[in-house]
């Protein structure tokens, strides 16, 4: 069996063993054995990829595989890897295993909330290891549908709202993406669905791509939260319990940016070219808009929300500056918001099963009362605003350098509003920090509570471990997609 | 000389030690292993100069420059990317010494100064951090890794700042801090965009590589493409922006004053000695670039500065906090740095190059005074439990050791010879004439203007009228060991600093120069300075200060402003208070609640009502469909008639 069907295959088994298991302890046994082996594939495949790439493989996509499954509409498990993918499959499952520890203690239903947090793991992983439009579709909807009931059931404050708000607005995108991958495939004379044979074709009418590139690149920006498709996000995550916050800010949102580029971008270059200043605008606004809303929230948890509009505003932003410094940096920024995001919406999840409020007026002091989650959050706020060292500064240097290789004023100026958002960035993390952390204890309750357990501490130090090392050693990951990104941009 | 590796890593190596277990292990302990670390570091770093020194100049004359350890960090696009080494020249030596052997001062004052403190493992491993980052950002390849440093050392400056975290005031100042130098940041990332984007490096000196051996500089200019040349004055005055964050100067320099609530070794390291001149290290580091393709931007340095020094030295002569005092000194002397720097014309020290090898010379000699300004004001502070001078007075005699150590250091801010300060101020006030009279005169009134208020300060604290009623509450007694030392070794260097021939090591083209003193200069400035303390003696040191206080009376309305430092903290609130937040973000906010969700949920009502409408259309009741079915039935009829 080809080595990316066992992403699919491990959730599946995983699945299978849940349904199976009895109590609390064959649950946690399962979800961790499994989530761990994904973990080691992904690790595994990350470096024998770089090996293959050493040893001179230079296909554009590795691991290549296509079984059809359905024959008159050209539909085929077809799946390979590039650089980028491998990168999002190692986030994933670094996201899907802390993911596991940080709802360690989750009820009730623990059985019932695993099933479809591995159901929606499932769905990513099978997205990013497929290169067929249907397939990818098909991934993508099942990574979408479980988090209705993970939010809806397991959620808190307004969760029926928020869970309902969500889903639709990602199944009116899915409506929009479908009809785009609809005119992808008769556009380009209905003979394959695979990306890579589209790609190479590249002859979908140009009136066609005038169409079918909004409607494809929308139906992904609505998940990417592009401004001003973003207002589920913010509901969304409040409501969300924390594993589910962390797998959708980390690992969800980072199908959008995916799609625009993969399918979207790629297989319809024209209309990008011509239409990119259009959303263009709207990314750079996203950039600029979620940092200043972000400054007066008061819930935790929206603070982050519209933190995640601006930095996943960037990495779109990136992609369609369209240089291939600029589009490395969006990768990079995919990675690095998913970490920094999965550990901010982990401390928050923790924090708030303390304190029972998010409400940033509420809390104060926490320094003192459980000093290693405030430390975590301190990290994790500085990798927010790009501390060097940490993996902020990475992809958005990256992101910058190579937007500003674009030598025209349109650009230029997009460039700077965007880089105004690292000042803003700022104010509002250290707001938080400043408010939260810092100063007199507000609530006398607080001072009974504990610091982190066991599985919460190794939860936020596998992350900051990841976060601290993309930051500290960028240049094997850059490397990696960078040559990956190539060929794309080749087609535009 | 790879070893100058260790310089970088045992620091870091030492915070991520103090910074993972340093809870767990004793105060003391941690304190050690801070400092031997730091003594480590120093005795490598003087290693280092000695050596580089030592090792004598190339043919050309000049010591050359060293990349010792050079590795690529973050690649982008072809010559496009980051690189992290060590580069060693004259500047980032003296650098190296300056900040190790302050850092080193600051390790060990601290023993004395934070005892007893909570998280003093925490503090260490901050120190450490710091200076990490900071001797980091001198040995930069690169610009870029310059950037990257500048930031650690932001971060680690925000840290200490706000190492009293539970003091409200501590929190908003480390805030500000942070927040005003991101700001200013941010012009320097576009400088450095710019920058990168048109040279194709961000090495300090582009099209460097492909000229050497051509005959100098001019050649290096033609290789550059004319678009570049077009720009790199808006790149250099952005790159600018930033350091004039990280130096205070105006109107950025408003993080400054409020920084001093960090503890005051942190103060005298990071807010006076060291990074606060990363600013005009910065200009030192791009002096090539500036004076070859952007004079007239250097020229713009020189008045900020000048303008700078000017303001704060006003504002000085009335603050009633020690520390604000000497913060608001720091940033008027570092005005003095840039007011060096900017006079230059040329690369040549003997013509109009002068002022380069000045401001490196008063950056050095005012670290080891400033710092010792600062570990000094601390002593005081440890021993009456306030900033505020009122509550001083009279200390001379509980303080000895203090007491002459502040006064060696008053001295030579003042420029009274044979002190440090003396000398190196000397220098930038001959470049400052040369340049133009109007700044030299301008200067010169700042440098009597110094000499006023830090004697102001002097009196204040150590003679007039002693606060009986406080003191016998509880005695105020001389400083440990720990902390007297470093007054002392500061006090010593501050008095033999001045006789180091500092331009044979620095100088704006690396060749050797000798200093020789501008007697009308230098006559005129001691005479000034000399004035100016008489009148600070005849208004401070008695018991009643009446005609101080008359002054003060009678130009209310200046002597309120400069108290409240014109007013640029409030203009600071308001814009974050009033336009951040009122006016853009809080808008924002709403509009993204009330407007855009309520759109989307306008759009999901709207189906909802009309979904509830249809409804009805199949409600089971079967009249309710004949009624349907007919109307249907005659509509249909009626248009086919119709057509």
């Amino acid at each position: 069996m080809n080595i990316l069907s066992l992403f699919v295959v491990i959730p599946l088994v995983m699945l299978l063993a849940l349904w199976l298991s009895r109590n609390i302890r064959q649950i946690r046994g399962v979800m961790v054995t499994g989530s761990s082996m994904i973990l080691a594939l992904a690790i595994y495949l990350t470096i024998d990829f770089i090996a293959l790439r050493q040893a001179g493989a230079t296909a554009e996509m590795l691991y290549t595989d296509s079984y059809t499954w359905y024959a008159p509409l050209h539909i085929a498990y077809s799946i390979g890897v590039d650089g980028i993918s491998v990168a999002m499959l190692l986030l994933s499952s670094i996201i899907v295993f802390t993911g596991t520890f940080a709802s360690w203690k989750l009820k009730p239903l623990t059985k019932e909330y695993f099933l479809w947090f591995t159901l929606l793991s499932l769905g990513v992983f099978g997205f990013f290891i497929c290169v067929d439009l249907f397939t990818m579709f098909m991934f993508y909807e099942i990574a979408l549908i479980p988090m209705y009931l993970l939010i809806g059931v397991w959620g808190s404050g307004r969760k029926e709202y928020a869970a309902m708000k969500l889903t639709l607005m990602l199944m009116g995108g899915s409506a929009f993406l479908l009809m785009g991958i609809l005119g992808i495939y008769f556009g380009n004379g209905a003979t394959t669905m695979n990306v890579l044979e589209i790609a190479a074709n590249n002859h979908i009418p140009h009136n066609w791509q005038m169409v079918f590139f909004p409607l494809t690149f929308l139906g992904f920006g609505v998940l990417g939260a592009l401004f001003p498709f973003h207002t589920w996000s913010p509901d969304g995550h409040a409501s969300a319990p924390t594993a589910v916050s962390m797998l959708h800010a980390g690992v969800l949102m980072k199908l959008g940016g995916y799609g625009c580029f993969r399918i979207a971008m790629y297989l319809m270059p024209e209309a990008a070219r011509e239409l990119g200043w259009i959303f263009l605008i709207l990314t750079t606004i996203s950039v600029v808009y979620g940092a200043f809303s972000a400054v007066v929230q008061t819930d935790l948890k929206y603070i982050n929300a519209y933190s995640s509009v601006s930095h996943c505003g960037l990495v779109l932003f990136a992609l369609l500056m369209m240089t291939q410094t600029s589009c490395t940096g969006a990768v990079l920024q995919m990675l690095s918001h998913g970490l920094m995001t999965a550990l901010f919406f982990a401390l928050i999840g923790m924090i708030y099963g303390r304190t029972h409020t998010r409400d940033v007026r509420q809390m104060g002091g926490l320094m003192k009362i459980m000093p290693f989650l405030s430390v975590g959050y301190v990290i994790a706020g500085l990798a927010n605003l790009g501390l060097p060292g940490l993996s902020g500064f990475v992809a958005e240097m990256t992101v910058f350098v190579g937007s500003f290789q674009n030598n025209d004023p349109f650009h230029r100026i997009c460039t700077i509003i965007a880089c105004t958002s690292i000042v803003i960035t700022a104010v509002y993390i250290l707001r938080v920090v400043g408010k939260i952390l810092y100063g007199k204890v507000q609530n006398p309750e607080h001072l009974k509570l504990t610091d982190a357990t066991w599985d919460e501490r190794f939860a936020v130090i596998c992350l900051i471990v990841a976060v601290a090392g993309l930051g500290l050693a960028p240049f094997w990951i850059s490397n990696l997609i960078h040559e990956s990104v190539a060929p794309i941009l080749g087609n535009l | 000389m790879e070893y100058t590796l260790l310089i970088l890593l045992l620091p870091f190596l030492s915070f991520l030690l103090l910074g993972i277990t340093g809870m767990r292990m004793k105060p003391a302990v941690a304190g050690a292993i801070g400092t031997i670390v730091l003594g480590a570091v120093t005795l490598l770093s003087y290693l280092t100069a000695f050596l580089y020194f030592g090792g004598g100049r190339n043919e050309e004359g000049v010591y050359p420059a060293l990349t010792p350890y050079n590795m690529e960090w973050l690649p982008f696009n072809g010559n496009l990317h980051i690189d992290l080494g060590i580069l060693l020249d004259p500047i980032s030596i003296l650098m190296l010494v300056v900040i190790s052997t302050v850092s080193l001062m600051v390790h060990i004052y601290s023993f004395g100064y934070m005892k007893g403190e909570k998280g003093f493992q925490r503090y260490y491993a901050f120190l450490s951090l710091f200076t990490f980052s900071m001797l980091g950002l001198v040995v930069a390849t690169n610009i870029f890794q310059m950037y990257i440093f500048w930031e650690l050392v932001g971060v680690s400056s925000y840290l200490l700042i706000g190492f009293y975290y539970t003091k409200p005031e501590a929190i908003a100042a480390s805030k500000k801090a942070f927040i005003v130098t991101r700001f200013a940041d941010l012009g320097f990332l576009i400088g450095i965009l710019i920058y990168g984007y048109y040279t194709g490096t961000f090495s300090f000196q582009p099209g460097m590589e492909v000229i050497a051996g051509a005959d100098g500089p001019t050649a290096a200019m033609t290789l550059l493409p004319a678009s570049a040349l077009r720009v790199l004055p808006v790149a250099l005055g952005l790159m600018f922006v930033g350091g004039a964050g990280k130096s205070a100067m105006f109107p950025l320099h408003i993080w400054l004053p409020d920084a001093m609530e960090g503890p005051t070794p942190v103060s005298a390291l990071i807010h006076a000695a060291t990074m606060v001149v990363a600013g005009v290290y910065l200009v030192a580091r791009m002096f090539p670039l500036f004076i070859g393709y952007a004079p007239e931007v250097l020229h713009w340095v020189a008045y900020i500065g000048a303008f700078t020094a000017l303001y704060a030295a006003i504002v000085a002569c009335v603050q009633s906090d020690i520390k604000r005092v000497l913060a608001f000194s720091t940033i008027s002397q570092i005005g003095f740095m840039m007011v060096g720097l900017g006079v230059c014309t040329s690369m040549l020290p003997h013509e109009g190059g002068l002022g380069y090898m000045a401001g490196m010379f008063h950056l050095f000699t005012h670290a080891m005074f400033k710092a010792l300004l600062f570990l000094g004001a601390g002593a005081i502070i440890h021993a009456v439990h306030s900033n505020e001078m009122s509550t001083m007075g009279g200390l001379r005699k509980y303080m000895p050791i203090t007491h002459i150590t502040f006064l060696i250091a008053c001295l030579a801010i003042s420029g009274i010879p044979p002190f440090s300060g003396f000398f190196s101020k000397d220098e930038i006030l001959t470049a400052a004439f040369e340049f133009s009279p109007f700044i030299g005169w301008t200067m010169s009134f700042i440098a009597a203007l110094t000499a006023f208020y830090m004697f102001r300060l002097y009196y204040c604290i150590f003679w007039g009228k002693e606060n009986k009623e406080l003191h016998t509450a509880h005695t105020p007694h001389e400083a440990p060991l720990s902390m007297t030392f470093p007054l002392m070794f500061l006090a010593a260097v501050t008095c033999v600093a001045g006789f180091i021939p500092f331009g044979e090591f620095v100088s704006s083209n690396g060749e050797a120069y000798v200093i020789h003193l501008n007697t009308q200069v230098a006559v005129t400035s001691v005479c000034i300075a000399i004035v100016s303390i008489l009148i600070a003696t005849c208004m401070y040191m008695r018991r009643k200060q009446t005609f101080a206080d008359k002054l003060a009376h009678t130009f209310k309305t200046l002597h309120t402003a400069a108290y409240h430092r014109f007013y640029m903290d409030e203009i600071w609130l308001f814009v974050t208070k009033k336009i951040i937040f009122r006016c853009i973000s809080t808008p924002i906010a709403w509009w993204d609640r009330h407007v855009i969700d309520q759109f989307f949920n306008f759009i999901a009502w709207g189906t909802d009502a009309t979904a509830d409408e249809i409804r009805n259309m199949q409600n089971g009741s079967i009249q309710s469909y004949c009624i349907w079915f007919l109307s249907g039935a005659v509509i249909l009829t009626i248009m086919l008639l119709l057509i």
